[in-house]
Order: C-alpha cells, then structure tokens, then sequence
C-alpha cells in the first residue's frame, strides 16, 4: 500500500506551504527554493504513491473517487510548478499548496483509499485520454484559484482600504499572466486529450460519438476558454471581467466532472 | 551615571575581567536639530573620533554611529578609566567645540545592557523617527564596517554590532515593523506594484509638481521606471524638471494625446478644476486597449474628477486615500513592536549568557592566581620560622599547597565553566568576585592584573 507515501507527500506539501507563507512574509531566494524543493519532493512522493495505485490496477487511476482525484491534485501541482518556472514567481505558491493540503486531506477523511479492483483492459490510448482530461481539468482548477485571487484583489485596490494581507498578494498583473498560461496549459490537454478519446471511441466501436453529452458539455467548456483567453487581452474585457469570465467557466468544469459524468453519460462514468 | 568597573581586553583580543560596554549619544529624542547638525561627524570624524579615542586611552574599542537623527559613540573601556562616560563626554565636546553644559543637557549615556539594548532598538529601527525605517540598519553596518576594516573594534563590539545587524534583519523579516509603506509617496508606488507587478520598463507620467510627486519619481527610479514624461504648465519649469527627474519634458497642450500612453499618471498641479477629466482618461483606456492605469492624485484640490474612479481598468488614489493608508501602516507598524521588542530581549540574552561564559571563565583564573599569592606569602612567612626542615621537605609542603589550591578550585571550575544555569546568574558572579575582593589591589601594593 502507498499510503505511507500518501502521507509523506502531504508531509511535505506542508512543510512547502510554510515555507512559501514565508516568502510572502519576507521574500527570501533561499526560502523560496526550499519552498519549491519540499513541492517537489511531495510531488515526487506523490508520484511513486500513484504509480503503486496504478501499478495495482493496471492502468491510470479513473475508475475510483480516491485515485482519479489524487491524480488530479498531482497534476494540478505539476502545472503550478511549470508555471513557477515560467513566470519565476512563487508569491501564488502559499495559496496552490494549501489547496493541494486541503484536497488530498478532505480526499483522505471522505473517501476509501483501498485499492479497487482492476477495471476492464482499455489500452494505453484510453489513458492517455484519461490523463490529458484530467491534467486540463486540473489547469483549469489553477486559472480558477488565481482568477479568485485576481478578484479579491482587485475589489480590495478599489476599495481603498487594504488591510495587512494585502500588501502580501500577488500584483494583478502577475495573476493576470498565469491564469492565461493555466487555461493555455488546459486547452491544449483538452483538445489532444478529447482528439485522443474519439480515435479510442472510434477504434472501440467504428464511429464518432459527438453526441455524448459530456462530450457537447467539453466542447462548449473549450469555447468559452478559447474566447476568454481571446477576451482577457481586448480593451472591454481585459482584467477583472476575464477574471470573472474564467471563474464561471470553471463552475461549467466541476458541473462536467460531476453532474455529466454521474447522471448525464453512460459511456463516462467511472465510480 | 556611575563610573563604569574596569574592562580588560587584550590587544590580541582575549578577554579577562568585567565585560563593560559604554554609550554616549544624541538623537532626535533629546536634541533639536540644529544640535544635531553641530554633533554629527562625517564618515571621516567618525573614523578620526575613534582612533582619537583609543589613543587617548578612553576607550579600547570604538565605534561612531552618525545619521541624520542620530550621533553615537560605542565603546569598551579601557582598563584605566574610572569615568568613561565622563570622558567620552568631554571628547564630544572638545571634538565639536561645544560647552561641555550645553552638550550634557543634550546627551543620553548608557552602560552594560542597557547600552546593548540600545544599540539592538535602533538596529530594529524602533528608535527611529520613522519607526521600523530600514535605511538605519545600512547606516550601522557602514559604521560596523569601517571601524572593523581599522581595527578600532575588539571581541565586545564586534559581538554586539554583528548581534544588532541580525536583530534589525530579524526584526524585518519577522515582523511587520518594516514591511508597510510608511510616505505617502512609497504607499503610491506600493499600490501600483499590486497592480503591474515589478515596475521595471513600465511608463509614468507626472502632471505638475511637488515634493512628494519628485519623491514618487525618486522610488519609481528605484524600481527601474522605463520612461519617465513630465507635464506642466509653464514649459520651462516642464524643461527644468525633467532635467532634474531624468525625463522628457512635454507641452501643458499635448496633455490629452500623451495621457494614454503612461501605465502610471502622478499629477500635483494647483489647479480650482479637474485637470484630468472621465473623458479624456476613458478615451485614454480605449487607446490602450484597456490596459490599466493607476493615478497618484496628490492636488489639493483634486485634480482627477472623482468620477473618474468607476472606470474599468482604471485604479484612482487621491492623497486623502493614500494619507489613511499610511496613518493604517503606522497604527499596524506600532502594533508589532512587542513582537520585535521580543526578538531584541532573546538577543539580548544570548549575549548576557555570552557575556556571564566569559566572565566565568575568567574568574576562575583569578582565584586561582590570588590563591597562590596568598599561598606564597604564607610559606615565606612560616617556612622562615621552620629551619629544621629539609629543602626537600619544604618542596614537597609547596607541592601539596599548591595540590591543595588545585583541589579546592575544581569543583567551582566545573561548576562555573559547565554550568548553564550558574553562567546566567551574573550576580552570583559579581557576588564571588566581591567575596575574594577581586577587584581590589593585592597584598604588598601587588596589581592583580
């Protein structure tokens, strides 16, 4: 059982997260990079945890509550550390790894973290799909916590009254610039990871199921981030109506993940 | 104050005796500033005060700290100096030319830890005018340096000095003491940086001007502003500060064209009406495809409309705004001063504990030494009478002495050089060096030291 690993990774997850409250409280380099060693080596530890489950089951974890929305924690710490790189800011980091911490405990408390049986062989382009959904759908978490951020933020600066956190926030403009990379990120997992999913349907049974629900309620999700990521950069939509924009669109995601999986689409429900 | 107890450290810097540090200073809390400009030294006094000090004898090891706000002298005593302050004083005076009556009434001295807590106050930035202001830990670090580069600085002052530079670094990280914008110029520049982030290469543009609006410029170059655009009414005074600030001059006239281009806009004009109107900084923001702008309006009047604020993208601070962010700063600066007056006792006490290892250190070996003056004017005294005795039998009665001495002392050597407990009770070690009269001349006129 990995859950020793489990426990590590949220171990070290922590330890990341007091460090990076410390590099909003003082923006020391050297705590900074401790902060981003500790996400690591949780992600790694999370990474051997997962691979176990996988090992387990034989393909990704999907098919079970624990395993698919551990993945997707993994994933959406991936993509923050990308993003960390890219932007070379780590003033968002307290804020992605108290969400990592509260995820993978609440996942802890409400969920059976036993190995499930394996589900039926699907081949290794079914997991790819199942993965690059899940990475998006994690992207997507990420652009909605720092489109959150963003708004706070913005309606504490036109309020004229900051108070003692504020000074410690992110600047809009960095917010602005890795919510746009996240939903970037997102779009191009989604898009290969639907392409992916309709070749396996394809292979699976000779045609194209366009008229999935859950795959209608993806496209729709793709159309609205495309023109966000269109609108964040026009004079009527730039900043806070974006942000807005992307937090909304996030709430159509979780409906697709929960909604149209459990109850709207035979073909995509797992658990 | 009393005169301070003899100190002795070696010029190769080990340490025997009292460890005993003096101050002898000025500040903003007890001298106006015309006094202050006549104490203050240059980086040059301060160095020549130092060395003058030492060479004097006043003083085994100095330091000069000297600001705008303040002028201090930290120093060791020398062993011969019975009144140091005293001493240090009528230095200043002599120093500066100043009546020694009319210098006194101006001066604060402290001794032992209270001068060490002192000098970790003022690393911390809580005996600033602008309480938590970092510009004094850079200050005490130059002063720290140059002294130290000189050899003027001993084991004493170079363990309280480099302890002052981690308080102030401590206090600053710790707390929020430093961490607010405390100007209603810096709580400008502050806003903007949450809203463009890092301010390197964006464009300002300063309608008017005033000191707080050249004191906004001076942070934006700070930040590595990329360009800088200045506007006023009459052009020559638009030519001459843009000369002064580094920019580009531009006629009152273009103002409407060139107030698109600018990320941040300070204006400071004396002006009855509005000099930026919610049309033209709306026609602004279509120029510039809604990308935002933040306004520093320090006119008084106003000299954005106040409606101007309900534009989308468009951040508005008037400088009753930015004047209750500082007032907000200073209530919340004050707030942490417990939590930075605990960092400076913790320090404070590791160098009391620093303090009390060596002294205890120390004092063992002075017992030992009065131990065996007394020891050998004993044995002169009753060897004399015993003429019957062999020179063996007489080496062998110094041997157990001298066993004797060693034995006795062994325990309380232990004692005190092991235990953690007995090195804080500094008084229990002032209480042993009364005891065995340490600080008293020997038997026969001998020195001790």
């Amino acid at each position: 059982m990995p859950s020793h690993l489990n426990f590590l990774a949220v171990a070290l997850y922590a330890g990341s997260f007091v460090c990076y409250v410390g590099v909003l409280y003082a923006p020391r380099v050297w705590l900074g990079r401790v902060a981003t060693l500790l996400l690591v080596a949780g992600m790694a530890s999370h990474y051997f945890a997962l691979l176990a489950r996988s090992h387990g089951t034989h393909t990704v974890p999907y098919n079970d509550l624990y395993g698919s929305m551990s993945l997707f924690a993994w994933l959406l710490g991936l993509t923050y550390l990308g993003l960390e790189i890219l932007h070379r800011q780590r003033s968002v980091g307290a804020f992605v790894t108290l969400l990592l911490l509260v995820w993978l405990s609440v996942l802890a408390v409400v969920t059976p973290a036993e190995m499930p049986a394996p589900p039926p062989a699907r081949g290794p382009l079914f997991a790819f799909h199942v993965t690059l959904n899940t990475w998006a759908y994690a992207a997507f978490a990420l652009s909605f916590v720092l489109s959150l951020i963003y708004l706070v933020q913005d309606r504490v600066l036109r309020s004229h009254h900051p108070g003692a956190v504020f000074w410690r926030f992110p600047a809009l403009d960095v917010l602005d610039r890795m919510s746009r990379s996240s939903v970037a990120v997102g779009l191009a997992a989604l898009c290969v990871g639907v392409v992916s999913g309709l070749i396996w349907r394809h292979r699976l049974t000779g045609a194209y199921s366009y008229g999935d629900p859950k795959v209608i309620v993806t496209l729709l999700i793709l159309a609205v981030y495309v023109a966000y990521l269109q609108l964040s950069r026009s004079a009527g939509w730039r900043g806070a109506r974006a942000a807005w924009l992307c937090a909304l669109n996030f709430l159509v995601v979780l409906f697709s993940y929960t909604i149209v999986n459990l109850y709207w689409t035979s073909f995509h429900r797992f658990f | 104050m009393a005169a301070l107890p003899n100190t002795k450290v070696s010029s190769a810097g080990s340490l025997h005796g009292r460890i005993e540090i003096a101050l002898v200073g000025t500040s903003h809390h007890t001298a106006p500033l015309e006094v202050r400009e006549r104490i203050a030294f240059t980086a040059e006094q301060s160095l020549e005060a130092s060395r003058e000090l030492r060479q004097r004898g006043v003083l085994e090891e100095a330091v000069v700290v000297s600001t705008c706000n303040r002028s201090e002298l930290y120093g060791v005593p020398s062993a011969e100096m019975p009144d140091v302050t005293g001493a240090m004083r009528d230095f200043l005076a002599s120093f500066h030319g100043m009546p020694r009556a009319e210098l006194d009434r101006h001066i604060y001295c402290w001794s032992g830890a209270d001068a060490v807590r002192h000098l970790f106050r003022v690393a911390a930035g809580l005996d600033s005018m602008l309480l938590g202001e970092a510009e004094i830990l850079g200050q005490l670090r130059s002063a720290y340096g140059q002294a130290l580069d000189r050899g003027f600085t001993g084991p004493v002052l170079n363990r309280i000095f480099q302890g002052a530079l981690e308080v102030g670094k401590r206090v600053r990280a710790e707390t929020e003491v430093g961490a607010r914008p405390m100007s209603v110029a810096l709580a400008g520049v502050k806003l903007a940086e949450r809203v463009f982030g890092n301010l390197r290469g964006r464009s300002a543009l300063i309608v008017g001007a005033g000191e707080v609006a050249e004191q906004v410029v001076e942070h934006l170059r700070n930040r590595q502003i990329g360009s800088l655009r200045v506007i006023n009414r009459s052009w020559d005074r638009a030519a001459e500060l843009a000369s002064r600030m580094g920019g580009e001059a531009v006629a009152w006239e273009k103002l409407s064209e060139v107030v698109a281009s600018p990320d941040i806009i300070v204006t400071s004009v004396a002006s009855e009406k509005p000099v930026l109107t919610r049309e033209m900084l709306s026609r602004a923001l279509g120029a510039r495809g809604g990308r935002p702008i933040f306004i520093i309006d320090l006119g008084v009047p106003r000299n954005v409309a106040p409606e101007v604020a309900g534009l989308y993208n468009l951040y508005l601070y008037n400088i009753g705004d930015l004047g209750e962010i500082v007032e907000q700063n200073k209530r919340a600066r004050e707030a942490e001063i417990p939590r930075a007056e605990a960092i400076i006792a913790e320090h404070l006490g590791r160098f009391e504990a620093w303090r009390t290892a060596l002294e205890a250190g120390s004092i063992v070996d002075e017992l030992r030494e009065r131990f065996r003056q007394h020891r050998e004017v004993l044995l002169r005294e009753r060897l004399a009478s015993l003429e019957h005795l062999s020179a063996e039998d007489r080496q062998r009665i110094a041997g157990i002495t001298e066993e004797f001495i060693e034995r006795v002392l062994h325990e309380p050597t232990e004692r005190l050089r092991n235990g953690r407990a007995m090195r804080g009770r500094l008084g229990a070690i002032e209480a042993l060096r009364h005891l065995f009269a340490l600080d008293e001349k020997g038997e026969g006129g001998e020195d001790r030291e």
